[in-house]
């Protein structure tokens, strides 16, 4: 929970968190050692100073350190748990739903967990999906379009195959697609990050909600584009929000631009636990304000309102939750952890 | 060769490679911290060292950087052979080999390499530099005075007589009279200073929405720019000791000498 200087509280949904293993003990080769990497890379490159790790810890950081990280030491209410497999890097893979379900079965009031798939299985897609349904009863999964497999090179989120697993999320009400479309990793000279397949899919399953991680970054003037002719399109600021911290200036332009395209009601907030903590994020973005030059070229504006919105109350609609029962539930819990 | 010659040719060499931009940033790859390591031997044969800031950094962008890198040493007529190398990358062999053999990305990469041409993926982001430093050149104005209306009406003879105040401004305005040049945008000095990249006049009702499209190319060139920048100086941090205290990267990454380690009070906590 975050408070206010007024005392207001605040309800902080975590849209975009990872319960990873990149340990060298997991790495499966050079490539499993060069991917935690380069995420560390980033949390170095854009964390204050003050709040960087070790490698090591930031390899394998278990479930007690995530939700102290979070929940305790961190302003988050609630967080959703993303899944990225990369069982071609890692030999139990680098951050599976099993992984997931263990931090979430172990809290799971504060934990949203959701799956992911490869329509380039086919046929085992669609019984993947099923069975992430019946296990753990997922309301989202989290896709990635890049990924490599065999020769592939990436899909496109308008393929066949993908439109008969999208065909029966909806049919099983998981209804929330988040989709990574931002740095790219590992792309050849195809750009399998690029955004515009969103616009077909979001078009044709209006029953689903798309959810762009990383609003595409670099490719933000794309992604306002579609998102603003598509309703069921939001922008997930995973990577986004850290700029808040080295380049505030440049962190305006961002949010200046999804708020003038997308608006106050169509973005999530994000840490992207572990890359990031959410508690310095939070705390600077509650107590930013937009410049006002970029107020005025914009029209936009970043109000307290606003804020709320993309801190909690967005990621809740989507993900049906009710804050105050959800408050009442959580109170009994912290009691409970602090008896242990 | 003796040594001023050979230093002669090593100032020549870091200063083409000074022109050699990495596509996705618009930017020198010297000043970007990509080149590593330069070195000519007796023969005129040089050695360009060269990395980036990530293991996965995209392949096509590689090859195309160490191709340019290898086309820019070649101008100068006393080289008798580039050997740019490619560090810590997933695809070094691929890029190395490949630009060595004068291969392109197709023939280098084979089924890995989908369709179109590395030119196609050149053009974009030429066009993408030609905006970025048209918008910087055009905000420099406008901080300095300029309306809308005497931007859209300004002439190349009066942009090139022009000082320009503030530091990214002063930087920019050779840069992109160099690529107007380079578009075929720039016949004489009377003709427009701020086109399109197809060469057409922006109308000044269209000014405002020209704006806008340069501004959202700049902000997605900034966002890898400072992503790159990040990454590279996390992955090849190098010990900052002249007078400025490891911060705890320096710790993490073993790069501070056991002196300094010693003498410092703060530890890898």
């Amino acid at each position: 929970m975050y408070k206010t200087p007024d005392g207001e509280e605040i309800f902080i949904i975590d849209g975009h968190t990872h319960m990873w293993d990149g340990s060298p003990e997991n790495q499966r080769n050079i490539h499993g050692k060069q991917f935690v990497e380069c995420f560390y890379a980033y949390h170095t490159a854009l964390s204050p100073p003050e709040e960087l790790w070790t490698l090591e810890q930031f390899s394998k950081y278990g479930p007690q350190k995530m939700y102290n990280d979070l929940f305790v030491d961190g302003p988050d209410d609630m967080a959703i748990l993303q899944s990225t497999y990369l069982k071609d890097f890692y030999k139990k893979g680098f951050n599976t739903i099993e992984q997931n379900a263990e931090v979430a079965k172990a809290y799971p009031d504060r934990f949203i967990c959701n799956g992911s798939f490869d329509p380039r299985d086919g046929e085992l897609a669609l019984e993947y999906i099923h069975f992430m349904k019946e296990t753990y009863d997922i309301q989202g999964v989290k896709l990635y379009t890049a990924e490599w497999k065999g020769d592939s090179r990436g899909w496109k989120l308008n393929d066949p195959n993908a439109y008969r697993c999208f065909e029966l999320c909806e049919k099983l009400g998981i209804k929330n697609i988040h989709v990574h479309k931002g740095p790219t990793i590992i792309p050849l000279d195809k750009d399998a990050f690029d955004v515009h397949d969103v616009d077909h899919a979001a078009t044709d399953f209006q029953g689903l909600n798309w959810i762009i991680e990383h609003c595409g970054l670099p490719r933000l003037d794309d992604f306002c584009w579609i998102a603003v002719q598509e309703t069921n399109v939001y922008g997930g600021l995973a990577v986004a929000m850290p700029f808040i911290h080295g380049k505030p200036h440049y962190f305006a332009e961002v949010m200046s631009e999804l708020l003038f395209w997308l608006g106050e009601d169509k973005l999530l907030f994000a840490s992207d636990y572990a890359i990031w903590t959410p508690k310095w994020i939070v705390d600077k973005f509650m107590a930013y304000e937009l410049p006002d030059e970029i107020k005025k070229e914009r029209g936009v504006d970043l109000t307290m309102e606003s804020k709320k919105k993309i801190m909690g109350l967005n990621a809740a609609k989507l993900y049906g939750i009710d804050i105050d029962a959800k408050k009442k539930k959580l109170e009994n819990e912290t009691i409970a952890v602090a008896a242990e | 060769m003796d040594r001023r010659t050979r230093e002669h040719h090593l100032a020549e060499v870091w200063e083409r490679l000074g022109e050699v931009t990495d596509p996705e940033l618009d930017e020198p790859v010297t000043e970007l911290g990509f080149v590593e390591r330069v070195d000519v031997d007796a023969a005129g044969v040089v050695e360009v060292d060269f990395r980036l800031p990530t293991y996965w950094c995209a392949a096509n962008f590689a090859f195309l950087m160490v191709d340019d890198i290898r086309i820019a040493v070649e101008g100068a007529d006393w080289v008798k052979g580039v050997k740019p190398k490619l560090q810590d990358h997933m695809y070094a062999d691929e890029v190395n080999r490949g630009v060595g053999d004068a291969l392109s990305f197709k023939d280098a990469f084979g089924k890995l390499a989908s369709d179109g041409t590395l030119d196609d993926v050149r053009k974009k982001f030429r066009i993408k530099a030609f905006q970025r430093r048209q918008e910087m050149v055009l905000r420099a104005l406008r901080r300095q005075g300029f309306d809308d209306a005497s931007l859209v009406e300004m002439d190349l003879g009066t942009l090139e007589a022009l000082s320009i105040e503030d530091e990214e401004g002063t930087r920019q305005k050779p840069r992109y009279l160099r690529i107007l040049r380079e578009f075929g945008c720039a016949p004489e000095p009377g003709a427009p200073a701020f086109v399109t990249p197809d060469g057409d006049r922006i109308t000044a009702a269209a000014f405002q929405k020209h704006m806008e499209e340069l501004r959202g190319v700049r902000i997605n060139m900034e966002f890898n720019g400072a992503i790159c920048r990040g990454l590279l100086s996390t992955r090849y941090k190098e010990a900052k000791l002249d007078g400025e205290e490891p911060t705890l990267v320096d710790f993490i990454h073993g790069n501070v000498p056991a002196r300094a380690r010693a003498r410092s009070p703060a530890d890898a906590e």
